[in-house]
């Protein structure tokens, strides 16, 4: 059992909710409430991740990311390290092949919000942003619960991006579900049972409290 | 200080309209669903934006599109009843209320909320409430903003004929409370003529007629957008009695009027919405008729119409009813103005939403 990959993977997980939260609310929001010219091809591209095989979006993240490219640079620039093979380029791939699974229930949710609901907040003197706090969010939570139990699933589970961009540094960026194909490969079946084990356990839960927050919220509505 | 609206647009949505409604008067705009009013509505509260338009209340401008001034929604003070009421389903009666307070205050949503009569269901969900009390929440919010103009979009739309009556009573008597200017929209000729001072009509997004309720319910010009079947007079008259057999007497400055039972109690003020088609002339005082009333009249006017009909202005006591008649009719009988006559009325032709408390003191 390979505790410190399934901490990495946890962590990882972390970040990316934490940072896929804010930008799942404003673009789930901003996509739920517009319409305009080349909406269509912006929902397309968030979706994008969802159908490219993971070696494909890791093969391009991994040239994005590389030393040679101007991202790259400027990182290096800044941070003083390279962002590949890192786990800040961990993470900043995770938010990307997240965005699908973070986006998309973000925006059911505040589709759900009535028009005239959101309406009838600016008529009774709430500002945008206080409509946001007090109307909005509170009916388009159990959207923006399931995008973010969603990626947080997903991160622990992804394999082949989080190979091609991070490699598998023990500590940096070899996650759980890197650790179990290593065990497998090294006939170390006892340990890979584990940690998959591990892995359906934290699926379960997760998907146990998104059903049970939505029960609830529909209770709340109804 | 009055409301003052003026809307242009060419489209999507045409519009063509500019009225004034003064401080604690009631203005129906009425026309058939596609006429523009929700949208005229809509840009009173800010929620659209027509090409050419000016809204000022209280002498505050809200949207005056020459100078490129366009104050938002949520900083106009203006009360709104949705059509659907547009409820906050997360938040219970008393918080909706509070939710349109500048500073929330729990024991004046409980005074707004009794002025609806919605007292001990301050914690319920919207989803726990009946359509009649939804609307009762939605108009306390309303009021709850302390608004300088309140806006009422087909309020009674969602809601039995029953829960109807008992909501234009309670809004006959709230009225006692708006000192604002109020416009109703409502596709219901019936409710309009029930509630309104004054009647705007719409027809393809523009003002086709404005002016008092009697004067548009009897002009012909002014119902030909809305249908001519829907003219009809207000006769004010006082509840009498109840009568064992079902009918309650009413008195008016002409004499009884008999009507199937009214739910005021005696004593009580009450408008009675007698429709022009249901009132039959004879000028000979009649004998031998069920028709339970017959009114002393006299013809004051009488305008023709473009079809076969003719509208009868007659003066009973102190009102005014309309009889629709054809013109055969008139002239076999050789009516002219200022011949006495009798106005027939069925009882059971005035039906049971036709006959409102009138406000106090109105």
């Amino acid at each position: 059992m390979d505790w410190s990959a399934l901490f990495l993977s946890l962590r990882l997980a972390g970040w990316t909710v934490v940072i896929l939260l804010p930008v799942s609310i404003l673009m789930g929001r901003f996509l739920a409430h517009n319409r305009f010219r080349g909406k269509g091809v912006l929902e397309a591209l968030i979706i994008l991740p969802l159908v490219l095989p993971p070696t494909v979006l890791g093969f391009y993240l991994l040239v994005a990311f590389g030393r040679s490219s101007p991202i790259g640079q400027i990182w290096q620039d800044i941070f003083g390290q390279q962002l590949v093979f890192s786990f800040q380029g961990l993470v900043v791939a995770s938010v990307i092949f997240n965005l699908p699974f973070a986006i998309q229930p973000a925006q059911r949710g505040f589709e759900g919000v009535a028009p005239e609901v959101r309406e009838a907040a600016a008529c009774c003197g709430l500002s945008p942003l206080r409509s946001l706090w007090k109307v909005e969010l509170p009916l388009a939570w159990p959207g923006l619960m399931t995008a973010m139990v969603l990626t947080f699933a997903h991160t622990l589970g992804e394999f082949g991006i989080v190979l091609m961009v991070g490699g598998a540094i023990p500590g940096e960026t070899k996650t759980i579900a890197i650790s179990i194909y290593d065990s497998v490969q090294g006939f170390d079946d006892r340990g890979a049972a584990m940690m998959s084990a591990v892995l359906v356990a934290i699926s379960l839960f997760a998907i146990a409290v998104t059903y049970a927050l939505s029960a609830r919220v529909g209770r709340r509505l109804s | 200080m009055a409301l003052n609206v003026m809307a242009k647009a060419a489209g999507p949505i045409a519009l063509d309209v500019a009225f004034q409604v003064a401080p604690g008067e009631l203005l129906a705009l009425v026309g058939h669903s596609g006429s523009g009013k929700t949208t005229v509505l809509r840009t009173i509260a800010g929620l659209w934006r027509p090409d050419v338009a000016r809204v000022s209340v209280d002498g505050e401008t809200w949207l005056d599109t020459a100078a490129g001034l366009c104050v938002a929604p949520h900083r106009r003070r203006v009360g709104i009843v949705f059509q659907n009421y547009a409820l906050f389903p997360h938040m219970t009666a008393a918080q909706n209320v509070m939710a349109a307070m500048d500073r929330q205050n729990r024991q004046e949503a409980a005074r707004i909320l009794d002025l609806v009569n919605l007292h001990g269901l301050e914690d319920r969900k919207p989803a726990q409430l009946s359509g009649g009390q939804q609307q009762r929440v939605a108009v306390a919010r309303a009021l709850a903003r302390r608004p300088q103009a309140l806006l009422l979009d087909e309020p009674f739309s969602a809601v039995d004929g029953a829960t109807r009556e008992k909501l234009y009573a309670e809004i006959i008597a709230l009225r006692a409370h708006l000192a604002m200017p109020v416009v109703l929209v409502t596709h219901d000729m019936n409710e309009a003529q029930m509630l309104a001072d004054r009647m705007a009509v719409m027809a393809q997004g523009s003002l086709v007629h404005d002016g008092t309720t009697a004067e548009v319910m009897g002009n012909p010009d002014a119902l030909h957008a809305l249908g001519i079947r829907e003219a009809g007079a207000m006769l004010l008259a006082r509840v009498a009695e109840h009568l064992p057999d079902g009918l309650s007497r009413l008195e008016t400055t002409s004499g009884s009027l008999f009507l199937p039972m009214v739910a005021a109690a005696p004593g009580v003020q009450v408008r009675v919405r007698i429709m022009a088609h249901d009132v039959i002339l004879s000028r000979d005082a009649p004998v031998g008729l069920s028709a339970q009333n017959i009114l002393a009249a006299r013809i004051t006017r009488m305008v023709a119409g473009t079809g076969p009909g003719v509208m009868v202005h007659l003066a009973v006591g102190e009102g005014e009813i309309l009889a629709r008649i054809t013109r055969r009719a008139a002239d076999q009988m050789g009516l002219q103005t200022g011949q006495h006559v009798h106005a027939i009325l069925k009882s059971m032709s005035v039906a049971r939403d036709h006959v409102a408390q009138t406000r106090t003191g109105a």
